[in-house]
């Protein structure tokens, strides 16, 4: 992956740039000696590492704003980062950008029952923003697999999504205000604890913006109560079609089940030799989980196991208790643990329609032998957002390179059946290179020209989402001003 | 104007000299009013494509409103943010279109529930104000490739570009429904009640109050799903929100049906003489706002952060929210009163600033829809 030169200006005044850092900023919260940035030289893509020119580590939206004022006016790139779990190389640095983490800010500033609401520094972690109000039974409802460790400022800028999206939804709907610091220093609000922030929908443009429009220091979510209980059943079948086909007819009956994963076969295989989950060896596996009282929850998986019926399935395990429950559970949830136990592994994020689920496996199966890497599928099957595991050896020469390779045929294959290169991910610099593949020259200018209006000399993360190529003249234009 | 095909559109846009006022089917007037030629989509029409296995469907953007919902209803599917119909409000005739739907954002009281328009948008392909045909989004449920401009284009009232095409999620009807009633509740008491309702596991899909206005106060919540679950539901509600007030249940499907319809089309302020307004705030909120308002017809949704008020003709509401985060839209009145108050909420400079400079981008000439928002 080809990363922009850095620039030779802004590395020779380091000690400057530094020094007016610490002129807004507490001593520790400037971090500038080579061996200490490299703590922040990459995300969770970690093939590809590069320490910043300097961290900051501000503890107010005001430290923020200063932070952004000096390095708008000496010209410096800027990388904001949350927990840097980022699987795309959003938070990747350039040796001559400033990498902004949030993490310091991560106080719940009010929690508000009786309007649903929550309002948080975004440095505070997913997980314990569900911990917070846990103690009255609610929860926040995005629920991204590395939710323990990624914190909302990454959420709202990869648009992050759960297990349990199918039915709550994804971070944008349920974000309802950010107070957003712009590149220039400007501090502004959008939304707040009301519904539909007026005017143009700013807000749902900032999600998903990928760290490129402004830094988000402040979010009020919404927050639901938890329900009654939720219990899974698990499925097994012969055939990825008909599981397929089974995911159709389930969704077509009217239940709407908050989570629907599936898995193939060479995902049950290294799952369950790692995890021991009791999984029945087959070609597809699926968990569908619903919500309700035990009454509606029996009710709705009564329904559910008769569509399965129809389908033949080879196993069919309803869970009673929340014992069982968690066994079920058990595999999926250790299913990337399971991978990286065998290999290194690329985990990909297409989504594609539903209903090209058959041909789409089948495709990636070739390609796989094609390629002589083996692939493994877990995804959430009611929306299509795909999780293919591309397993390679880092320690082997070339083989990072064709295993990126793969990866690129199977993103473009999931545009190609109508789909995209990413669901919850975020494009970073991983599949920045393959917007081309989903996007017209002016689909990406009229995207770009987005950016301009909110950060017109391309400081904040400029060399992400965009093909190099692509954003090359507004990057030159930032450079030729400073 | 009234382009058939998409290029038809982009031809009409890219050679056009003077300000163009979109329609869909005109059921929406809604806006600062815009002097210009009309450009209509409604020849843009038809289903491209419906795949309820998928949950999604995809439109032209001049496609009946009533076409969508007859297609969907066929396989017991729906529009889940249930859009409101304006016309009875807005005194308009004609067919809506899911481009309009889609280009004001339309929502109703499921809203609190299963999210706004915005949320059920999957993909759009547009016309920006160059003439340039572009595309965001696509047909699939999960995307977060690229910017989010559908979200941006949804609720633009066509000043960003002219919507060709849209690609929704839609979602299963339920079996049933059943709405609590509770009496004679003031504002405060209502959203009280409408926030423990709102807060409960039961999933209440609409929460509303009626001020007394005649008939008496009445605070509703909907439930919905199957048989069983909505009596389990309804009961446990009862029980929960006793210390209220008096509670009645409507449990026949069909006439609680027809309360949410009159409540989504605000029904009972269509024949009320004066401007009508609609403001988004915080549902505690919305009970001090209540009563600063100084009218008292007012008609709260969305468990009290959707105010809909009539307010004497060219009074400024909004003078009155004096500090209320929220904002509130200019939904009814005379040409001249829309131009003199802003139909839009002003916005703070900075995103003032920002709106101004997309407007910019995606059309410099200023010919879409110009000064409808702002
Ligand atoms: C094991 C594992 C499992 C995962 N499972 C899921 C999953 O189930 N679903 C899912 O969606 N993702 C998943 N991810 C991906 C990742 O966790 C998410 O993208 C997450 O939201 C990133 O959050 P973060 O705080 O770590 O952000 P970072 O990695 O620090 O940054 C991510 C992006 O956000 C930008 N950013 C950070 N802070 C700010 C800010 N304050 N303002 C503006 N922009 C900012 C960065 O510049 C970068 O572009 C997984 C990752 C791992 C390692």
């Amino acid at each position: 992956m080809e990363m922009p030169a850095p620039n030779a200006t802004i590395l020779s005044k380091k000690a400057k740039i530094v020094e007016r850092l610490q002129s807004v900023l507490p001593k520790d919260a400037v971090i500038h000696d080579e061996a200490e940035t490299r703590a922040y030289e990459c995300d969770g893509l970690s093939a590809y590492k590069c320490p910043p020119l300097a961290a900051v580590l501000p503890s107010s939206t005001e430290e923020v704003s200063a932070i952004l004022k000096i390095c708008h006016e000496e010209g410096v790139p800027v990388v904001p980062r949350g927990s840097g779990t980022s699987l795309a190389g959003g938070a990747l640095p350039t040796a001559d950008s400033i990498i902004l983490g949030v993490a310091r800010l991560n106080d719940v500033i009010e929690t508000d029952y009786e309007n649903r609401v929550i309002k948080v520094q975004t440095g505070r972690t997913n997980l314990s923003v569900t911990g917070a109000v846990e103690e009255e039974d609610f929860f926040y409802a995005p629920d991204p697999s590395s939710q323990l460790a990624c914190a909302i400022a990454g959420n709202i800028a990869m648009n992050s999504g759960g297990a349990h999206c199918l039915k709550y939804g994804v971070t944008t709907n349920n974000l309802l205000g950010v107070t957003l610091v712009m590149m220039d220093g400007t501090i502004t609000e959008l939304g707040g604890a009301h519904l539909d922030a007026g005017g143009l929908d700013l807000l749902g443009l900032i999600c998903g913006s990928e760290g490129q429009l402004g830094v988000v220091t402040e979010a009020t979510l919404r927050i639901l109560r938890k329900p009654e209980g939720a219990r899974p059943v698990l499925m097994g079948f012969d055939d990825n079609e008909v599981a397929g086909a089974c995911v159709a007819d389930i969704i077509k009956a009217g239940v709407l089940p908050v989570a629907i994963e599936f898995m193939d076969r060479p995902c049950i295989e290294a799952t369950e030799a790692f995890a021991k989950a009791g999984y029945p060896m087959c070609e597809a596996l699926l968990i569908v989980e619903v919500e309700g009282s035990d009454a509606e929850i029996d009710e709705q998986l009564g329904l559910i196991m008769q569509i399965a019926r129809k389908h033949n399935p080879v196993e069919l395990r309803e869970s009673k208790s929340a014992d069982e429950s968690a066994k079920i559970w058990l595999g999926r949830k250790s299913a990337f643990g399971a991978m990286g136990q065998i290999n290194d592994y690329m985990c990909l994020d297409g989504t594609i329609p539903v209903s090209s689920l058959p041909f789409v496996l089948k495709r990636i199966s070739e390609m796989s032998k094609d390629y002589g890497l083996d692939v493994a599928n877990v995804f959430h099957a009611g929306d299509g957002n795909m999780h293919p595991l591309i397993l390679f050896d880092a320690n082997k020469p070339g083989d990072l390179e064709l295993c990126e390779a793969l990866g690129a045929d199977i993103l473009r294959l999931c545009v190609e059946v109508g789909g995209c290169l990413t669901g919850e991910h975020g494009v970073g610099i991983e599949k920045r290179d393959l917007m081309v593949d989903q996007f017209a020259a002016d689909d990406l200018e009229n995207q770009m020209a987005v950016k301009d209006v909110f950060d017109p000399t391309w400081l904040l993360n400029p060399a992400k989402v965009f093909p190099l190529e692509a954003s090359e003249a507004r990057r030159a234009m930032a450079l030729a001003a400073e | 104007m009234t382009p058939k095909t998409e290029a038809e559109l982009a031809d009409a846009i890219a050679s056009a000299k003077a300000p163009l006022r979109i329609i869909g089917g005109g059921t929406r007037p809604i806006g600062n009013p815009v002097a210009g030629e009309v450009l209509s989509t409604s020849a843009l029409s038809g289903i491209e494509l419906y795949e309820p296995g998928a949950l999604t469907i995809v439109a032209k953007a001049g496609t009946p409103l009533a076409e969508i919902e007859t297609a969907l209803d066929k396989e017991n599917q729906r529009l889940a943010f249930e859009p409101m119909d304006h016309r009875g409000l807005l005194g308009t005739t004609g067919a809506p279109t899911i481009g309009g739907v889609v280009a004001a954002n339309v929502s109703g009281p499921r809203r609190i529930q299963a999210g706004a328009c915005r949320d059920h948008m999957l993909g759009v392909r547009f016309v920006d104000g160059t003439g340039a045909i572009l595309k965001n989004g696509g047909r699939v449920m999960k995307n977060v490739t690229g910017y989010d401009l559908v979200k941006l284009l949804t609720g633009s009232y066509g000043t960003l570009g002219v919507l060709s095409e849209v690609s929704l999620k839609v979602l299963p009807k339920t079996d049933t429904q059943a709405t609590l009633m509770i009496h004679g509740l003031d504002f405060a008491h209502a959203v009280k009640a409408m926030s423990a309702a709102l807060g409960s596991p039961y999933e209440v899909s609409a929460a509303a109050h009626m001020p007394d206005m005649g008939h008496g106060a009445v605070t509703m919540l909907r439930i919905e799903g199957f048989e069983k679950s909505v009596a389990y539901r309804a009961e446990q509600l009862m029980n929960e929100l006793a210390p209220f007030g008096d509670i009645t249940v409507e449990s026949d499907p069909a006439k609680s049906g027809k309360i949410w319809t009159a409540s989504r089309d605000v029904e009972g302020f269509q024949k009320a003489d004066g401007d009508i307004w609609r403001i988004s705030v915080k549902p505690t909120d919305g009970a001090t706002l209540a009563a600063k308002l100084g009218t008292d017809k007012l008609f709260m949704d969305w468990g009290g952060g959707l105010i809909w008020a009539v307010m004497p003709k060219g009074t400024d509401l909004r003078a009155k929210m004096n500090g209320t985060q929220g904002h509130a839209t200019l939904i009814r009145a005379d040409e001249a009163t829309r131009a003199k108050l802003d139909v839009f909420h002003p916005e703070l400079e900075p995103i003032a600033k920002i709106s101004a400079g997309l407007r910019a981008k995606f059309d410099p000439s200023g010919i879409l829809n110009p000064g409808l928002m702002a």
